[in-house]
C-alpha cells in the first residue's frame, strides 16, 4: 500500500536530550493522511519523548519538523493544538470538576456578545458526543463518568479543533473490550474524514487490528517504519527489543518445575480474618517462604487494599497477622519494613519514586530509612548498591545521578523494585509491577520474581493480566466484591476459569464450573453466595484490563 | 562553549551575578567599598558591615530552608526572635547582678529553651494536626507578638548588661560576633543534614510525601525537628538583635524579617514547592538582601524609594530564575549549540 499523497506529518533527524539522558538520537518519521500509525517501542525507547516533540511540549536539539509541507516549530502544546495537532494523554487531563460540555470546549468556548453561549455550547457538544454514539448528558460532571467514558470525552475534545493529526496515547489501557470496539469505530470514521492517526498502544492485537504502518524505535534511535500488514509479530518483537524473545517460554518452563515447601513451619506471614472497613472483608492469607501468591480481581475488588494491609501502608482494623509464628501488628509501613516486607505500590508517581531525587537517592531511600538518618550508607557502598542494581535490572539510563522523573515509566519501576530489593525483604508485595511497561521490561520483572521466589522469598503478586498472574504464581487467590471468594493451586487453572471466578456473581455455578475446568485445590475460603447490599450498591465495577489482557 | 553553558545552567549562576553587579555599583560609587581595615583590633569595613548586618536573616534564612524545603513555610519566626529576646531582657532587668556572665547565660538558655516549645508547637500542628504550614505558623506569628508584649508588659526593655551586648556587638578575634555565630550556625546546619541522610530525607518528604513514607521515612519526626531547628534560629536571630541595640521591643524586633529570610531562600534557588534545598544559594541570597540595603546608602537614594528599589532587585532576581525564563536562556543555548555545529549538538 504506497500512499500516493504527501505525508502531512515529517519529522527527519530529531534530536533531543535530557540532562544525563539522550532520549531521542536522530529520528525520522511521518506520518500520511487518513492512515493510523503506530509507534511501537519499549519503555525508553522514545515513544513518549518523539510525540512530546511533536505537539511541542519539549523543543528539539535538532532536526526539522515538517507540517503539511510547512517547515514548523512549535514552542508550545496551544500552537500545535491550532496547527491541527490534537493529542489525547495517556493520563486523561480534564477536569472531573466541570461539566462535560465544559471539558470538551474549554478554552474555546462559543460567544455571543462576549458572553459564553451556553446553550450552543450544549448543542455542539452533544453533537461531538453524538459523533462518537456516546448517549450522555453534556450538562453531566465529568468526574461522574467512568474513565472509559472520560477517555471518548477527550477524543471528543481533540476532534473538535478540526485535528489533522490526532494523537491517542495509550488510549486502550483503561477500556473494556466493547469500548475498545467502539474507539476502534470511531478512529476508522476518522480515518475516512481524512485524519492521520497515531496510535500509541503495547497490546500488539489492537495495533494490528487497527493500524495500517508503523514505526519502531529503540534506546532513542529509529528501527524503521513498517507497513503493518507485511510485518510478522515475532519480527516487531523482536525489532523492539532487539533480542530473540525466548524468556517468556522459559518462565513457563520453569514456573512447571517450581515445587514449593508448603510445611506449615515454612509459613512466613499468615493472616488470618485481616480486615479493614471500607478496604477489605475479614479474609484469610497465609504466605510460604518462597511462595508466589497471585491476587486476581477488578479494579476494586480490594485486592491492592488487602496487599496494603500487608505492607503496613494502611492500619488492619481487624483480624490479626503472624510473622513467623508471631502475632504482629504492622501500624506503618516503617515497621513493614523493618520485618522485611516490602510493598511497591501501582501508584508509581504519586506512591513510589521521589521525582526530583537521583537514582542512587531512590534506590537507597528505604534502606537508609530503615538504618536511620544518623547512620548515612557511606558513599562507596551506596555507589555499589546503585551500580549493581543498574546492572542486574538494566536500569536505562545507567546513570546513577540522573533525575527519576527523567526516566521513563519502565525504568522508574525499575528504580522502585531495586530500592525494594536493597532491603533484602522476606516478603515482596508487587502491585501491578507491570503495567503500562513493555513485553521486554516485563519479562525481565517476571524472570526476577521467579529467582527471587527460587531463592527463599515470598512475593505477593498483583496483576490485571491474568496471564501473567497465571504464569508467575503458585497459587491464586481471587477477590471480588472486596473479599476473598477464592484461594486456589495454580495447577492447571487456566484464564478463562479465573475470569469466570473474577467476573460472575453466581459463584456457586462457577465452582462447579471451575472444578470441571481445572482439577482444583481445595477451595480455602467460604465460598459467598450473596454479596452483601452495601457492596452491591457502591461502586459499579470500573472497567479494567482483565478482558483485554486475557486477548493480549 | 559547554563550560559557560553548564556555569550559566547551574542554579546559583544568577544569584552569585546579582551579588556581583550589586558589589560593583557599590564599588564605583564608594571606592573604598572592598577595603577592611583593622581598628582597635576589630575588622572594619563595608563587608564586615554586610556580614555582621545580615548574620540574624542568615541565621533564620538557614532554618527557613531546611522547613521549605519540606514543602513547608514559617512565618512565625520574626515573633519568636522578639519573645526571646524579651525572655532574655526580663530576665537580665529582673536580675540583681545583670551584668554577670552567669545571668547572662541563664537568660539565653531560657530563651533559646522556650524558642524550642514554640518550635515544638509549630510542629505539632503541622505534623500531627496536618495544618497547612502558613496558617499553622501564622497562628504564632500574631499571637507570638502579643505574647512578647506579655513578657515586656508593653515596655521597650532596655538592659545595661556587657556580657549581653557582646552578643550583638562584640569581636572575637577581630571578628564580629554575630557572623561567628552565623558561621556556626550555617556550618552546622551543613554538616548534620548534609553528612547524614537526614538531607535526603528532608528532600524525599518535601518531594513526595506519600512515597517517602511509604518508603519507612518517618516524617512526622522530620518535620518537628525542622520546625524546631527554625524557631530555634529565630531565636538565636532574635537575642542577636536585641543584644545589639540592647533593648527588647516586642513590637519592632524581628519585624518583617520572615520575609527577608524567606526572600533569601528563594533568591538562593530553594523552590517554595519543596524538594531540593541549596544551604550555600541561601547563603548567596541573604547576603544579596543585606547588600541590597547597604547599596542604597552607598548609592544615595533616597529613603523614601528604599521599598520601591529593593523590589525592584528582586523582581529581577526572581525573573531570572523562573522557568520561563530558563526555558529560554536554554533555547538560545541549543541555537548557538545547532550554530556550532551538529558535533556539538550531538555531544
Amino acid at each position: 500500500m504506497t500512499d500516493p499523497a504527501a505525508p502531512v506529518v515529517e519529522m527527519r533527524g530529531i534530536s533531543i536530550e535530557f540532562p544525563g539522558v539522550k532520549a531521542l538520537d536522530g529520528v525520522d518519521f511521518r506520518m500520511f493522511p487518513g492512515e493510523v500509525h503506530s509507534l511501537m517501542g519499549e519503555n525508553g525507547a522514545g515513544k513518549s519523548t518523539l510525540i512530546k516533540a511533536l505537539t511541542g511540549v519539549y523543543g528539539i536539539d535538532a532536526g526539522t519538523i515538517t507540517l503539511s509541507g510547512e517547515h514548523v516549530s512549535f514552542s508550545g502544546p496551544a500552537q500545535a493544538q491550532a496547527a491541527g495537532i490534537s493529542t489525547v494523554y495517556q493520563e486523561v487531563n480534564l477536569l472531573p470538576n466541570l461539566s462535560v460540555a465544559e471539558n470538551i470546549m474549554l478554552g474555546r468556548e462559543p460567544r455571543r456578545l462576549g458572553a459564553i453561549d451556553w446553550r450552543a455550547m450544549r448543542r455542539r457538544s452533544a453533537e461531538l458526543l453524538g459523533g462518537l454514539n456516546l448517549d450522555i448528558d453534556p450538562g453531566s460532571l465529568l468526574g461522574d463518568h467512568s474513565l472509559a467514558v472520560q477517555q471518548l470525552i477527550a477524543i471528543a475534545r481533540a476532534i473538535d479543533v478540526n485535528a489533522k493529526v490526532l494523537i491517542l496515547d495509550e488510549p486502550t489501557s483503561s477500556l473494556d473490550t466493547d469500548e475498545v470496539a467502539e474507539l476502534f469505530r470511531v478512529i476508522r470514521s476518522l480515518k475516512e474524514q481524512g485524519v492521520a492517526i497515531l496510535f500509541v498502544s503495547h497490546f500488539l492485537d489492537q495495533v494490528y487490528e487497527i493500524c495500517d504502518r508503523l514505526t519502531v524505535l529503540r534506546n532513542g534511535k529509529l528501527v524503521g517504519e513498517y507497513l503493518v500488514e507485511e510485518l510478522l509479530r515475532i519480527d516487531l518483537v523482536q525489532k523492539m527489543i532487539g533480542k530473540e524473545l525466548t524468556v517468556l517460554d522459559d518462565l513457563e518452563q520453569r514456573a512447571r518445575s517450581v515445587v514449593v515447601d508448603e510445611s506449615d513451619a515454612a509459613t512466613f506471614v499468615n493472616a488470618s480474618k485481616l480486615g479493614r472497613r471500607g478496604g477489605i472483608q475479614p479474609a484469610d492469607l497465609p504466605i510460604a517462604a518462597g511462595e508466589v501468591v497471585g491476587l486476581a480481581g477488578l479494579l476494586g475488588s480490594g485486592r491492592t487494599e488487602f496487599a496494603r494491609l500487608l505492607g503496613g501502608i494502611d492500619r488492619a482494623d481487624t483480624g490479626e497477622l503472624t510473622i513467623r509464628g508471631k502475632a504482629t501488628k504492622l501500624r506503618t509501613p516503617r515497621q513493614a519494613i523493618s520485618h522485611r516486607i516490602a510493598f511497591s505500590s501501582e501508584n508509581r508517581r504519586d506512591e513510589g519514586i521521589v521525582g526530583d531525587l537521583t537514582v542512587r537517592d531512590n534506590i537507597v531511600l528505604a534502606l537508609q530509612a530503615d538504618r536511620g538518618w544518623f547512620r548515612p550508607i557511606p558513599k562507596k557502598r551506596q555507589d555499589e548498591l546503585t551500580q549493581s542494581y543498574i546492572q542486574t535490572l538494566n536500569i536505562r539510563p545507567a546513570n546513577p545521578d540522573a533525575l527519576v522523573r527523567n526516566l521513563s515509566g519502565g525504568n522508574q519501576q525499575k528504580v522502585l523494585l531495586a530500592r525494594w530489593l536493597a532491603i533484602a525483604p522476606r516478603l515482596l508485595i508487587l502491585d501491578e509491577p507491570t503495567r503500562g511497561i513493555d513485553i521486554g521490561a516485563k519479562a525481565e520483572i517476571q524472570k526476577l520474581v521467579f529467582t527471587l521466589a527460587e531463592n527463599g522469598m515470598s512475593v505477593l503478586f498483583i496483576s490485571a493480566e491474568l496471564e501473567e498472574v497465571l504464569r508467575l504464581s503458585h497459587r491464586v487467590v481471587v477477590l471480588r466484591d472486596r473479599r476473598v471468594v477464592a484461594d486456589l493451586e495454580n495447577d492447571g487453572l487456566t484464564v478463562d476459569a479465573l475470569l469466570a471466578l473474577i467476573a460472575d456473581g453466581s459463584v456457586e455455578a462457577d465452582a462447579a464450573e471451575l472444578a470441571d475446568a481445572a482439577e482444583l485445590a481445595p477451595v480455602t475460603a467460604s465460598v459467598t453466595s450473596v454479596a452483601p447490599a452495601d457492596a452491591a450498591a457502591s461502586a459499579p465495577q470500573p472497567p479494567t484490563d482483565p478482558a483485554s489482557g486475557g486477548r493480549a | 562553549m559547554n563550560v559557560l553553558a553548564r556555569v550559566v545552567a547551574h542554579r546559583l549562576f544568577w544569584p552569585v551575578v546579582m551579588l556581583l553587579v550589586l558589589f560593583a555599583i557599590n564599588l564605583i560609587a564608594f571606592p573604598g567599598f572592598f577595603t577592611v581595615s583593622v581598628r582597635d583590633g576589630h575588622l572594619f569595613g563595608s563587608l564586615i558591615d554586610i556580614l555582621r548586618n545580615g548574620a540574624p536573616t542568615l541565621i533564620i534564612a538557614v532554618g527557613m530552608t531546611l522547613v521549605i524545603a519540606t514543602r513547608g513555610i514559617d512565618l512565625s519566626v520574626g515573633a519568636i526572635a522578639a519573645i526571646s529576646g524579651a525572655v532574655a531582657c526580663s530576665i537580665i532587668l529582673g536580675s540583681p547582678t545583670p551584668g554577670s556572665l552567669a545571668t547572662v547565660a541563664v537568660a539565653v538558655s531560657v530563651a533559646l529553651l522556650i524558642s524550642l516549645v514554640l518550635g515544638v508547637w509549630n510542629g505539632f500542628l503541622v505534623a500531627v494536626l496536618g495544618i497547612q504550614p502558613i496558617i499553622a505558623t501564622l497562628i504564632l506569628m500574631t499571637a507570638g507578638r502579643g505574647v512578647a508584649m506579655l513578657i515586656t508588659e508593653g515596655q521597650i526593655l532596655t538592659v545595661n548588661s556587657p556580657p549581653f551586648k557582646f552578643l550583638g556587638s562584640g569581636f572575637w578575634f577581630g571578628v564580629p560576633i554575630a557572623v561567628i555565630i552565623a558561621a556556626v550556625v550555617f556550618g552546622l546546619a551543613a554538616l548534620i543534614t548534609r553528612r547524614t541522610a537526614l538531607g535526603m530525607f528532608i528532600e524525599s518528604v518535601g518531594i513526595n510525601p506519600e512515597a517517602s513514607r511509604q518508603a519507612g521515612v518517618r516524617a512526622r519526626g522530620l518535620l518537628f525537628a525542622v520546625y524546631t531547628f527554625c524557631a530555634f534560629c529565630a531565636a538565636i536571630a532574635g537575642l542577636i538583635l536585641t543584644a545589639n541595640t540592647a533593648a527588647a521591643d516586642a513590637n519592632n524586633t524581628g519585624l518583617f524579617i520572615e520575609l527577608d529570610a524567606i526572600l533569601a531562600v528563594v533568591i538562593g534557588g530553594t523552590s517554595l514547592a519543596g524538594g531540593r534545598y541549596s544551604l550555600l544559594g541561601t547563603l548567596v541570597g541573604a547576603l544579596v538582601i543585606q547588600t541590597l540595603v547597604t547599596t542604597v546608602y552607598t548609592v544615595g537614594i533616597p529613603p523614601i524609594a528604599t521599598m520601591v528599589f529593593k523590589a525592584a532587585v528582586v523582581t529581577v532576581v526572581c525573573l531570572l530564575q523562573s522557568p520561563t525564563t530558563a526555558e529560554a536562556f536554554s533555547g538560545f543555548r541549543r541555537r548557538l549549540a545547532l550554530r556550532a555545529g551538529k558535533g556539538v549538538a550531538a555531544s
